[in-house]
C-alpha cells in the first residue's frame, strides 16, 4: 500500500540509531578500505547514470561545429537557436502539444473510469463481480505486441462509425487516449480495488445516514478518501502515457499528429542526414523537462507509486 | 447498505460501463482477434481473410531472422534480470546496511538518499530518450561517440570500435542499455525491503562476529528474497519488450544483418512494413506463450520457504 511504502525512503540516514557498545568487525583499517571501495562503486554507478544525460544536455547548448570538432568538451556559450530550431523546424513544439492533449485526456479518463470501476468492484456485491475483476487483472500479463495488429484495425474501423467516427479512427487524439486508457485499466483497477477495500466502512455508513446517494457517496466521500492512492497512481500513469512509444507509432501515422517520444525517435533517425545534431539534443532536453520536473517535485510519491506496482 | 438498496444495479452498471467498455473494445477484443488473425494470410488490404491453419506457425519455424529475434529475446530474458538483480542487490545493501561506524551498528553510507534519487531517474525517462542517448554513447568518435572518446582519453584507444556496426555486439549493447535503465528501480525496491528488516537482527549478527559477506548471505538476502522474486518476474516481462530501444538505436530491421532484432520489432516489421498481418499476429501468439511460460516457471522454480518477520 502506498501509505506504508512512502515511509522507508531516506529513513536510513535519519533513523536515530541506538548507541551500541559491541565490537564492530567492520570498523578497523581493513573495514575502512572496503568502505572506500564500496563508496567508489556507488559513485561510479552514479556517474554512469548521470553522465550520458549530462552530455546530452551540454550538447544541446553547443553549435554544430563545436559538437563535431569537440564532442566531449564544454560548450563555448549557450546556443539558444538549437531550441528554436528544434521547436519549430523539427516540429518538436507540435509534438509537445500533441502529447499534452493526449495525456490530459487519457490521464483524466484513466483515473476517473479506473476509480469508478475499482470502487464498484471493491465495495459492491453483485453477480459477476469476480468475473469482471479477473477480466481486468488478466490483462496484466498480456504482451502489448500481440494486440498491436488487431488494435490497429479496431481503431481504423471506429473511424467509420456514423456521427462519432469523425472524432475516432487513426490519427485521432481521442483514439490514442482511449487506447492508453484501455491498456492502463488492468493495473489501475487492480491497484485501486485493493485501495478502496482498505478504506473504513464506518465513514461510508455515516454518509448513508446523511442521505447520500450512491453517486454522491462516491464523489463526496470515497473519492476524497482515496486521494493518496489516486495521486501515486496518477503519477505512475502520467509517466507511462507520456513515455509511450509503440502505441502512438501504430495509431498516429500522420506526421503532424506524432507525440513527443515518437517524434523524437523519428527526428533521431533523420538527424544523420541533416547533420543537425544539436537541434536533436535540444529536442531531447525539451522532452526530458516535464519528466524531470515531475520526478523532482514528487520524488517520493513517484518512487513509492512505481515500486508499489511490483509489490502488490 | 440497506438504505441504499434502491438504485444499486443502475449505479453499478453506470460505473462499470465506461471502464469495461473501453477495455473490452481496445484491449481485450484485439487479443481475441489476434489469435484468429494468426491463422490467416491477411495482408490487411482485403476485406476477406483466408484461413490457412497453422501455416504461419510453420513459416515461423523456418524463419532464420525470427530465430535470431527469439534468441535475442531469450538473452534479454535471462541476462538482463541476472545482471540487474545482482547490481541492484549490491547497491541496495551498500546504501542501506553498508555503512558501519560512528557508533552505529547498521546504517546506510553517507549520501544514500541522494544516490537513490539519482539511480532511480532512468526509470522515469522515456525509452525513446534512453535509446537516442545511447545511440550516441556507442557512435563513432566524430559523431558524438562518448564511449570511444573516453577509451581514447584513458589510453585504451586500441579498444575503440564501430560498436553499432558489429553484428555480434548488438544484442549485448541492448542488454547493457536495458540494465542501465532498470537497476535504479530495483535499488529503490530492494532498499524498501531492506529497511523493513529489524535492526536487532543485524546487531545479533554483529555480536556473533559475522562479516559483511556473511551478513549479506545469511541475513539480508533471505529476508528480501520475496521481493527479489517478484521483482524478477516483473523484470522478465519488461525485458520481453525492448521495442523502443531496438527500434530507435538499431532501426526497424534490428541493426546490421538484423543481428539485434527482437520479437516486438519483428511483429511491427511484419505488420506495418511488410503488410503480413497474419504472420505478425502469429509472432504475437509466440510472445504470449513465452510470457506465460516464464511467469509460471518463475513462480514454480523461485518459490522458496517464506521467511516471516516476527
Amino acid at each position: 500500500m502506498t501509505a506504508t511504502q512512502a515511509g522507508p525512503q531516506g529513513s536510513s540516514t535519519d533513523t536515530p540509531a541506538r548507541e551500541t557498545r559491541i565490537r564492530q568487525p567492520g570498523v578497523g583499517g581493513r573495514g575502512r578500505a572496503i568502505g572506500l571501495l564500496n563508496g567508489g562503486f556507488l559513485l561510479f554507478w552514479g556517474l554512469i547514470t548521470t553522465l550520458p544525460l549530462v552530455w546530452a544536455i551540454l550538447s544541446s547548448f553547443k553549435t554544430n561545429g563545436e559538437f563535431r570538432t569537440d564532442p566531449m568538451g564544454l560548450p563555448g556559450g549557450i546556443e539558444w537557436d538549437n531550441f528554436a530550431r528544434a521547436w519549430n523546424a523539427a516540429n518538436i513544439g507540435q509534438y509537445f502539444l500533441n502529447s499534452v492533449i493526449v495525456v490530459a485526456m487519457s490521464l483524466t479518463m484513466t483515473m476517473l473510469f479506473g476509480a469508478m470501476g475499482a470502487y464498484v468492484l471493491a465495495r459492491y456485491d453483485f453477480p459477476g463481480n469476480r468475473i469482471v475483476y479477473f477480466m481486468f487483472i488478466g490483462g496484466l500479463i498480456l504482451p502489448v505486441f500481440l494486440a498491436l495488429v488487431p488494435m490497429f484495425f479496431v481503431v481504423r474501423n471506429t473511424g467509420d462509425i456514423p456521427l462519432i467516427g469523425q472524432f475516432l479512427g487513426l490519427n485521432s487524439y481521442l483514439s490514442l487516449a482511449l487506447v492508453y486508457v484501455a491498456f492502463s485499466m488492468p493495473f489501475t483497477v487492480f491497484f485501486l480495488t485493493a485501495f478502496f477495500r482498505t478504506l473504513p466502512t464506518s465513514v461510508a455508513e455515516a454518509g448513508i445516514m446523511d442521505g447520500c446517494t450512491h453517486f454522491s457517496l462516491f464523489f463526496r466521500v470515497m473519492l476524497p478518501m482515496a486521494k493518496p492512492g489516486i495521486i501515486s497512481l496518477a503519477l505512475f500513469n502520467f509517466l507511462g502515457h507520456w513515455n509511450q512509444y509503440v502505441l502512438p507509432l501504430v495509431i498516429m501515422q500522420d506526421g503532424d499528429k506524432r507525440v513527443l517520444a515518437q517524434g523524437l525517435g523519428t527526428l533521431a533517425a533523420n538527424t544523420g542526414f541533416r547533420a543537425d545534431y544539436t537541434a536533436l539534443f535540444a529536442g531531447l532536453v525539451i522532452a526530458l523537462m516535464p519528466v524531470l520536473i515531475v520526478y523532482l517535485l514528487f520524488q517520493k510519491q513517484v518512487q513509492s507509486g512505481l515500486t508499489a506496482g511490483v509489490l502488490k | 447498505m440497506t438504505a441504499l438498496r434502491h438504485g444499486k444495479y443502475p449505479f453499478i452498471l453506470a460505473f462499470l460501463l465506461p471502464p469495461v467498455g473501453i477495455y473490452v473494445l481496445y484491449m481485450l477484443s484485439p487479443y481475441v482477434q489476434a489469435i484468429y488473425i494468426s491463422l490467416t494470410d491477411w495482408s490487411g488490404l482485403t476485406a476477406s481473410q483466408t484461413f490457412i491453419g497453422f501455416d504461419n506457425y510453420v513459416e515461423m519455424w523456418n524463419d532464420d531472422q525470427l530465430r535470431t529475434a527469439l534468441r535475442n529475446n531469450l538473452i534479454l530474458l535471462v541476462v538482463v534480470p541476472v545482471l540487474t538483480v545482482m547490481l541492484a542487490l549490491f547497491f541496495a545493501s551498500m546504501l542501506n546496511v553498508g555503512g558501519r561506524g560512528r557508533g552505529q551498528a547498521i546504517t546506510g553510507v553517507r549520501g544514500s538518499s541522494i544516490y537513490k534519487v539519482v539511480y532511480f531517474f532512468p526509470q522515469v525517462l522515456p525509452h525513446a530518450i534512453v535509446a537516442i542517448v545511447f545511440a550516441y554513447v556507442f557512435a563513432p568518435e566524430n559523431a558524438g561517440g562518448i564511449l570511444n572518446n573516453i577509451l581514447e582519453a584513458i589510453g585504451l584507444g586500441n579498444l575503440t570500435q564501430l560498436w553499432l556496426g558489429e553484428p555480434k555486439y548488438l544484442i549485448w549493447i541492448v542488454v547493457l542499455v536495458m540494465t542501465w535503465a532498470f537497476v535504479g528501480f530495483y535499488v529503490v525496491l530492494f532498499s524498501a525491503a531492506m529497511q523493513s528488516i529489524p535492526k536487532d537482527i543485524y546487531e545479533a549478527a554483529l555480536l556473533d562476529g559475522a562479516n559483511r559477506m556473511t551478513t549479506f548471505r545469511k541475513v539480508t538476502l533471505p529476508l528480501v528474497w520475496d521481493t527479489v522474486q517478484v521483482g524478477w518476474v516483473y523484470m522478465a516481462i519488461q525485458a520481453m519488450d525492448g521495442f523502443a530501444i531496438v527500434h530507435i538505436m538499431l532501426g526497424v530491421n534490428g541493426g546490421v544483418q538484423g543481428a539485434g532484432d527482437v520479437l516486438g520489432v519483428a511483429i511491427y516489421r511484419a505488420a506495418f512494413a511488410q503488410s503480413d498481418f497474419g504472420y505478425a499476429a502469429a509472432i504475437g501468439v509466440l510472445m504470449l506463450v513465452l510470457t506465460m511460460t516464464i511467469v509460471v516457471l518463475f513462480f514454480r522454480v523461485l518459490r522458496r520457504e517464506r521467511v516471516e518477520l516476527a
